[in-house]
């Protein structure tokens, strides 16, 4: 069992440049026929300043701090076990190319479903632009398999 | 943009089909996306860990359904995206991505529809279930 008391533990801030041929690999990944997220004018043309993030891009940049699995191992969570639950994005602001995000992330909730053998860990991120701007909130339940 | 006038709950939104998750679209989506956890792309690892191969990112599907939305509606609109993960989706799987206006409603002085969001693979085997609010102006 994950040691609850790490319920309200918060992560060093961690800020993360969004970068443009990131954008693009993930866009290529995905098959992503949209033009506003690889084509500059095509995002203008819709009012973004730059081209935009697509919408569960945030996750991604959580995950591009570094060691981001040795925080869940320093957990006592094996990587093997771990799955993805639930995700949830709630937005307030575009994310754009070349925005700086600055990840706030803490741990929300540790619980379990003996009868099952899982356990669940719930994380919440807010993510703020270099304008100090609120621009959205993630909130991630990551299952255990015991 | 959308048009209040004309959308109704239980409007179905334009389904996505994705192509069979190969390989190769997992080793694209772990550097696309920066998720590198081996269960997805070594399937020694995979083998070590208890299963018969390697299965996709639970993103690469949530990302396949965010698709759906923004073929829809404009991404500025919307609101908010959450999604269970119900299963695991394996190399072959042809994912199928699939929307329907579950409520009109009026939140924050804006009108806004609530999606019910659907990922199934070939078989109709459900991989996801979502939700979405996008703002109608």
């Amino acid at each position: 069992m994950i040691d609850r008391s790490n319920i309200g533990k918060s992560f060093p801030p961690y800020a993360v440049e969004v970068e443009n041929h990131q954008l693009r690999l993930f866009a290529k990944a995905i098959g992503e026929t949209n033009e506003v997220y690889t084509d500059e004018k095509a995002a203008a043309a819709q009012g973004y300043s730059a081209l935009p993030a697509p919408p569960t891009f945030g996750f991604s940049l959580s995950l591009s701090k570094p060691n981001v699995f040795e925080a869940y191992e320093a957990l006592g969570i094996d990587l093997s076990r771990l799955l993805h639950g639930e995700q949830k994005f709630d937005y307030i602001a575009p994310i754009h190319v070349g925005d700086v995000i600055t990840l706030h992330e803490k741990i929300t909730d540790i619980f379990e479903k003996p009868e099952k053998r899982l356990e669940f860990i719930v994380i919440q991120t807010s993510l703020v632009n270099q304008h100090n701007e609120h621009v959205g909130e993630m909130t991630n339940t990551l299952v255990i398999k015991n | 943009m959308l048009d209040l006038s004309t959308i109704r709950e239980g409007d179905s939104l334009p389904t996505v089909v994705k192509p069979p998750i190969s390989r190769s679209t997992l080793a694209l989506f772990a550097g696309g996306s920066g998720d590198h956890n081996p269960i997805h792309i070594d399937i020694d690892y995979a083998k070590q860990a208890g299963f018969d191969d390697v299965f996709a990112h639970g993103m690469l599907s949530m990302a396949y359904l965010g698709q759906l939305l923004t073929n829809w509606a404009p991404q500025q609109a919307l609101r908010s995206y959450s999604v269970r993960f119900r299963a695991i989706t394996h190399i072959g799987d042809e994912i199928s991505c699939s929307g329907r206006v579950s409520e009109v409603f009026q939140e924050n002085d804006e009108p806004r529809v609530r999606i019910e969001l659907t990922a199934a693979n070939q078989n109709g085997d459900v991989k996801l279930i979502g939700e979405a609010v996008i703002a109608v102006y």
